[in-house]
């Protein structure tokens, strides 16, 4: 089993990295990049197969220490 | 008085942090993040650097260290905590402080002076600033840009909480003397209970004429008298 969490920054929360790739694309000449937004991706790797007691913990382990709920949002799933 | 400067791995400015207090002829020891207790400190220094390595992000790690949590409760005890730079970042991840700090808005790494505006006196860590003086100390620092969403920072002003902003050298609030996209150019902050505060900047690096600037001292004699009041106050 296995956990992907995706950390993005808030909207209202100024990304300068998602905007300075925003504008290297458009330097590269790929039109119609609208917004670029950076964040990160962690894999994690678990034991057992109780999806939900792993989305649980996950889910609290995100909020408390993966993410910063100020600054971040983020996606989890978990998958065979 | 007693200080206790915290560590952790990849903590730097530990060492400037003990200097400084021992400068103005008070007492100041290392600890290490893995104590479990504050011991007989009278104030506790979360100094600057690169805690943990600034993994996952700045402060996320050294939060949940042993020493952090024997901070939180000195902290809720009423015991003075002050955060510098990486130690602003690790006091807003523990939760002491509101808010969060993000990188630059210009990406870079800024190593600079730079000049700061003491928005009120009403504070252990601001007491004995004089009135209209302009704290010029340095920065070292690549994500200081400080946030708060409107509600917290309404929060912030209500309870007079932001206690410095950078400035230009007369005490303009402008754009180009905030140097990492600060939200209202706040440098630093305190708690609601006003024991707890934070802030980017280094008075530690800034106690001395030969390092180009004494102004920082203003911030430590500021806790000095606080904690002489506290003594007076126990002993009455």
């Amino acid at each position: 089993m296995k956990a992907k969490i995706i950390v993005t920054p808030k909207k209202a929360v100024l990304d300068p990295q998602g905007k300075t790739v925003q504008t290297a694309l458009e330097h590269m000449g790929y039109r119609g990049v609208k917004a670029v937004h950076v964040g990160k991706y962690l894999e994690i790797e678990l034991e057992g197969d109780d999806k939900e007691a792993a989305r649980k913990s996950l889910n609290e382990a995100a909020h408390k220490f993966l993410s910063n709920p100020v600054i971040e949002d983020y996606k989890l799933e978990i998958i065979d | 008085m007693n200080f206790a400067v915290l560590q952790f791995p990849a903590s730097n400015c530990d060492q400037d942090a003990v200097h400084a207090v021992r400068l103005f002829g008070h007492s100041a020891r290392l600890l290490w993040h893995k104590e479990n207790s504050v011991g007989d400190a009278d104030a506790v220094i979360v100094p600057g650097g690169f805690s943990y390595g600034d993994y996952l992000r700045c402060g996320a790690i050294a939060r949940f260290s042993p020493v952090m949590q024997a901070v939180k409760q000195f902290a809720d005890n009423g015991g003075l905590v002050l955060g510098v730079c990486n130690g602003f970042q690790v006091l807003t991840e523990a939760g002491l402080l509101p808010g969060a700090l993000i990188r630059n808005r210009d990406l870079q790494f800024h190593c600079e002076h730079i000049f700061l505006k003491t928005v009120t006196n009403n504070s252990p860590f601001t007491s004995q600033i004089p009135s209209g003086k302009i704290l010029r100390v340095p920065i070292a620092h690549g994500e200081g840009c400080y946030f708060a969403d409107e509600e917290m920072l309404a929060k912030l002003k209500a309870n007079n909480q932001i206690l410095w902003q950078y400035s230009d050298a007369s005490g303009n609030l402008t754009d180009s003397a905030n140097p990492n996209g600060a939200l209202q150019n706040i440098a630093g902050i305190c708690n609601e209970k006003r024991n707890v505060a934070g802030l980017m900047p280094h008075p530690e690096r800034a106690c001395e004429p030969l390092l180009g600037s004494d102004d920082g001292k203003w911030i430590f004699e500021s806790i000095f008298a606080a904690l002489e009041k506290k003594m007076v106050a126990k002993a009455a």
